[in-house]
């Protein structure tokens, strides 16, 4: 009995820890700490749940802990950051995986099943099972393994509607008859499909939103997973992660101007073709002229896309905005929430490249003081600085909040060339008065100008 | 009763996670959400008992495979974490 209390003690210092943990990642001085903190809770957790005296063979445990370090030790080292998003999915998707497999523990080993037993290891079964399908979807467009593009087909939202019914009804049967293991392999493999069929509508531009919301779900299956066996420290933990979710989910769908659901089932409806046609002529300038402009500028903002990591030119840019600096000139970043392909990703990868992050600015705080800055850059970015957003009611993107890069005394677009961004929408930044196109390869573009720089 | 004290926990919880996240910058969103999956990995605590515990053999081993996820959760989540917060530099 004793043993018992003090393994349910270290658990409330465990749930302690994880709270500080996250309260310390409110600032990126304290974050690691806090990282730190919420490792050693875990830690302690794991410990000391190994000392519970129901656990009388260790052999399969030291196999199952071994070789799962080794995979995420090696993951976690070996992973670019650029790959990121990628890599959280993954490892959403295994979160899931792992409540499914505990809730699917929980059935087999059939001690003391309650109804309330039952129903919270189905939703365990369920909510794991959609997001282990649904994260490698999600890893497979990201990572280009399967096309990014919403996939529809005919009869879609009636499909869904079967799907839904089909498990309230299968859920309900094995909550009724648990020893029929008919009913348990029907809701694991309904909900794989449920996950399949709620990423796959789901766009490429839209992928933000879809991590997060699956990050939210893994906490949700683990916390399902605790009322399941019963336990605080999975309840508190897996709520930590379910909030943390849905808040950033709120964000990127906030940075979209979208509805939640407008994002997961906007692949159903017929596309909205916008009529409007943008004219107007764009002014392109050789790296060498752009440089001219760069020298005498006072200040300069970077407005940075997921292009800029494709042509790895962040390193690049670090080169000029130390050269720039050198001059006199400030220089500061601003980041659209959606800048990188997950929250936050843009940030990482200039972290990556040595920029401050005190240097990284968000959206609104940039847009406040944008004319005065005598160049804008914008590097790999399009929809995130597009106008239309502001000025043409009736564009797809109309009202989205965007950085407002055409304010600034000079725009500078380092592009490839004149293909629209990835929402496929014109951009009349390109056309104005103000801006210059800089075509080619962003990052020997910068390279160019880091050179003359020099000389 | 005990259902109702789960939901109190879990209630209170959900406010506590709100509240706190609210306050992380976008700056570490990312690192956030790695984080986050690492603490998700608590399932380990649930699978360790069911991978070692007395039922039956088949429950072993459907345990010992949830413990080989989330210890995956668990130590790429935190060392991916740790990885990039190190990048995050003052000027």
């Amino acid at each position: 009995m004793d043993i018992t209390i003090l393994i349910n003690l270290s658990y409330v210092f465990a749930a302690t820890l994880f709270i500080f943990g996250l309260k310390l990642l409110g600032h990126p001085e304290s974050a690691r700490k806090g990282n730190f903190l919420s490792a050693s809770a875990m830690l302690l957790a794991i410990v000391m749940t190994l000392l519970d005296q129901s656990i009388v063979s260790f052999q399969w445990i030291a196999i199952a802990m071994f070789a799962g370090a080794i995979v995420g030790f090696f993951a976690a080292r070996l992973v670019a950051m650029t790959a990121m998003p990628e890599m959280v999915s993954l490892l959403n998707g295994i979160g899931g995986l792992a409540s499914l497999f505990v809730a699917w523990a929980t059935i087999e080993g059939g001690s003391s099943l309650t109804l309330f037993v039952l129903v919270a290891t189905v939703l365990a079964l369920l909510i794991g099972g959609i997001t282990f399908s649904g994260s490698l979807i999600a890893w497979a467009k990201l990572s280009e393994r399967i096309s990014g593009r919403a996939v529809t087909f005919v009869g879609q939202a009636i499909f869904n509607g079967a799907l839904v019914l089909a498990i309230l009804v299968t859920a309900y049967m094995f909550v009724t008859q648990p020893t029929d293991p008919l009913y348990l392999y029907l809701a694991m493999g309904l909900a794989l499909v449920m996950g399949i069929m709620l990423v796959m509508p789901i766009g490429g531009a839209d992928m933000p939103v879809v991590i997060s919301l699956l990050n939210s779900y893994s906490g949700l299956a683990a916390c399902a997973a605790g009322f399941a066996i019963n336990n605080n420290l999975l309840i508190v933990a897996g709520s930590l992660v379910g909030a943390s979710g849905i808040i950033l989910t709120k964000i990127m769908c906030k940075a979209m101007n979208r509805s939640l659901s407008n994002v997961l089932f906007s692949g159903f409806q017929a596309v909205v073709k916008s009529d409007m046609t943008i004219e107007g002529e764009v002014k392109p300038l050789s790296a060498e002229d752009a440089y001219y402009v760069l020298e005498a500028a006072q200040s300069v903002v970077v407005i940075p896309g997921y292009g800029m990591a494709v042509a790895q030119a962040q390193h690049a840019m670090k080169e000029l905005q130390e050269l720039l600096e050198e001059n006199g000139a400030e220089v500061a970043y601003a980041i659209h929430p959606v800048a990188g392909r997950m929250p936050g990703h843009m940030n990482v990868l200039l972290a990556e490249a040595d920029v401050s992050y005190e240097q990284l600015f968000e959206m609104d705080d940039i847009n406040k003081r944008i004319e005065n800055f005598d160049v804008a850059m914008v590097i790999g970015a399009n929809d995130v600085v597009n106008p239309a957003a502001r000025e043409m009611k009736g564009s797809p993107i109309y009202g989205m909040p965007v950085i407002n890069a055409d304010l600034a005394k000079n725009v500078f677009v380092l592009k490839r060339g004149m293909a629209s961004g990835f929402a496929g929408i014109d951009n009349p930044l390109f056309f104005k008065e103000n801006s210059r196109m800089i075509f080619g390869d962003a990052k020997e573009t910068l390279n160019h100008m880091v050179r003359q720089f020099a000389d | 009763m005990e259902a109702i004290y789960l939901l109190f926990i879990l209630m209170l919880s959900i406010f506590v996670g709100f509240e706190l996240i609210h306050k992380v910058p976008a700056t570490l969103h990312t690192p956030l959400m790695s984080g986050a999956n690492a603490i998700s990995g608590i399932t380990v605590v649930g699978a360790l008992a069911l991978a070692g515990g007395p039922h039956s053999e088949y429950s072993t081993y459907l345990g010992a495979f949830a413990v080989f996820l989330a210890t995956i959760n668990v130590v790429g989540g935190y060392l991916v974490t740790d990885r990039m917060l190190a990048m995050f530099k003052k000027k």
